[in-house]
């Protein structure tokens, strides 16, 4: 995968990795601190249909529940069972072993650059 | 993801805060206070309480002294326990009610001298527990010092919290060893050894993590070093700095309510299981005695314990229904107010209010949690319950 400052990022925190037709999914650092410790990720099934902006998938801490939204439209390719297994990965190494969804598209949509997220996180 | 931690209103920092920031803390809104939530990790925090230590910065709570010679009176008439039996030296949890019987807060009153009583409630409730307790006492003779703000609290809870705080140099505190649960202690702080300086402390073996622990309440401006004396102390022994968010688990592991969540003013005592905090034998009137002789209207729900199978808490705010696929409002039998995944367990553990019916011990029950209806049975409270050795 790319470094994260060549990554293409939403308002709902995700980072998108992209390497041709495949988008690789997860949450940035920022997201997943402000979770806390995450226990259980919930992740669509491989080969279901998603639709840019619909929640695909739940990101549970002991405080609070995040919910993933598919950054694109397209078809779910490979999920992270190791992240099932072992929840803390989402913490511990949110953009490398954390991530959640590899998702085939067509279509781009409009995404935010590393440095327009960074300012919309304030870091 | 969705973030709303902004906030307009301006925030006030504890005196512990430039510790709180070096220890890498973040922060969270509570009560106007801007508090650590955690450290690094709260599951960490959380297993260091339950087989360690950890230390808690408590500053944002309410204290509240009531001095002069009818105080234990005024207090028997403000509040629903019989506080004027409580010994100098003893503490006693206890509820301030609304006239109608609700609960405007829950609180602990610590009897520190025998016209002397120090009332420690809820920060969020610091505003109408003093406004209250001014107007309640004013009918005795007694005086209401809302001190909050020159008062730190920091507490150490964990198996280990005695072989800490007892080893913490200049910390001096007689009878340490032999202090009950629910009784405090005047001690001393000496920061620097060979200095005169010196900070009263009072000594709670008080808490609010199902552990064994003290509170340590002190002046602000000592605050800092007895922190750093306590982390200083304790870190050989896996002691850490613990945030709010695992003091929420922590207590919610215990059966432990907490205002907001488990109680409040439509809630009434005998509901969240706390009957017997209410005294209705102890003489002469209290507030919201009537009501509370007239009891819960019929049919009010009761607070139970849920305890569910897989990974997925219910939370506040959860509806619970009676069947997998009962309708949303005649199959609707209660509400969650305070879940998690329980770290000490393992298991979604949940309180709630739900209808008398449906509130037995092993009553079979379902959690909405986001569209799918989780299966739970009701369990007596609490879920956890250290093992002790006395």
């Amino acid at each position: 995968m790319s470094e994260p400052t060549a990554r293409k990022y939403t308002k709902e925190h995700e980072w998108i990795d992209i390497e041709g037709s495949v988008a690789t999914v997860g949450i940035t650092a920022y997201a997943a601190d402000k979770l806390g410790d995450v226990v259980f990720v919930d992740l669509p099934t491989i080969g279901s249909s998603v639709a840019e902006g619909r929640v695909v998938g739940e990101i549970e801490s002991t405080k609070s529940v995040g919910e993933l939204f598919a950054p694109v439209n397209g078809t779910v390719l490979d999920i992270n069972e190791a992240v099932v297994a072992t929840p803390e990965l989402v913490n511990s190494d949110p953009f490398g072993e954390g991530w959640l969804i590899k998702v085939e598209f067509t279509e781009l949509p409009e995404l935010l650059t590393y440095e327009q997220y960074s300012a919309l996180v304030g870091e | 993801m969705t973030d709303s931690s902004e906030s307009n209103t301006p925030e006030r920092l504890s005196p512990l805060h430039a510790q709180h920031v070096a220890a890498g803390a973040s922060f969270t809104d509570f009560a106007g206070w801007q508090m650590p939530v955690r450290y690094s990790s709260d599951l960490a925090e959380h297993h260091a309480v339950r087989t360690a230590a950890g230390v808690f910065d408590l500053s944002h709570m309410a204290e509240i002294v009531i001095l002069g010679p009818e105080s234990a009176d005024a207090l028997d008439y403000a509040l629903a326990g019989k506080i004027s039996a409580v010994a100098i030296g003893q503490a006693k949890y206890s509820l301030l009610l609304g006239r109608e019987g609700g609960i405007v807060d829950d609180l602990v009153a610590y009897r520190t001298g025998e016209d002397r009583f120090l009332i420690v409630a809820n920060a969020s409730n610091r505003a109408v527990v003093a406004e209250q307790l001014l107007e309640r006492c004013s009918l005795f003779d007694c005086q209401v010092f809302d001190e909050s703000d020159d008062i730190a609290l920091i507490a150490v809870q964990g198996p280990k919290a005695y072989e800490i705080l007892s080893q913490v140099p200049g910390v001096q505190v007689d009878g340490l060893a032999d202090l009950k649960y629910y009784w405090s202690t005047p001690g001393t702080f000496k920061p620097v050894p060979g200095e005169r300086e010196t900070h009263e402390l009072l000594v709670a073996r008080t808490g609010y993590t199902g552990e064994d622990g003290f509170e340590l309440y002190v002046a602000p401006d000592a605050a800092p070093l007895l922190w750093d004396a306590i982390m200083e102390t304790g870190a050989g022994s896996g002691l850490v700095p613990a945030g709010l968010a695992s003091r929420d688990t922590l207590r919610l592991e215990a059966g432990m309510p907490l205002y907001g969540h488990e109680l409040g003013l439509d809630t009434f005592p005998a509901q969240a299981g706390l009957g017997r905090v209410v005294n209705l034998k102890k003489e002469g009137d209290f507030v919201g005695r009537e009501a509370a002789e007239t009891g819960a209207p019929d049919g009010a729900p009761i607070l139970v314990g849920l305890v569910s199978e897989g990974k997925r808490a219910g939370r506040a705010g959860y509806e619970v229904y009676s069947s997998p696929d009962a309708g949303l409002v005649e199959g609707r039998v209660g509400v969650i107010t305070s879940g998690a995944l329980s770290p000490t367990l393992g298991y979604p553990i949940a309180m709630a209010y739900v209808d008398a019916a449906s509130a037995s011990d092993g009553a079979e029950l379902f959690i909405d949690v986001r569209g799918t209806r989780v299966p739970a049975s009701v369990v007596a409270l609490p879920f956890y319950k250290r093992e002790t050795n006395s």
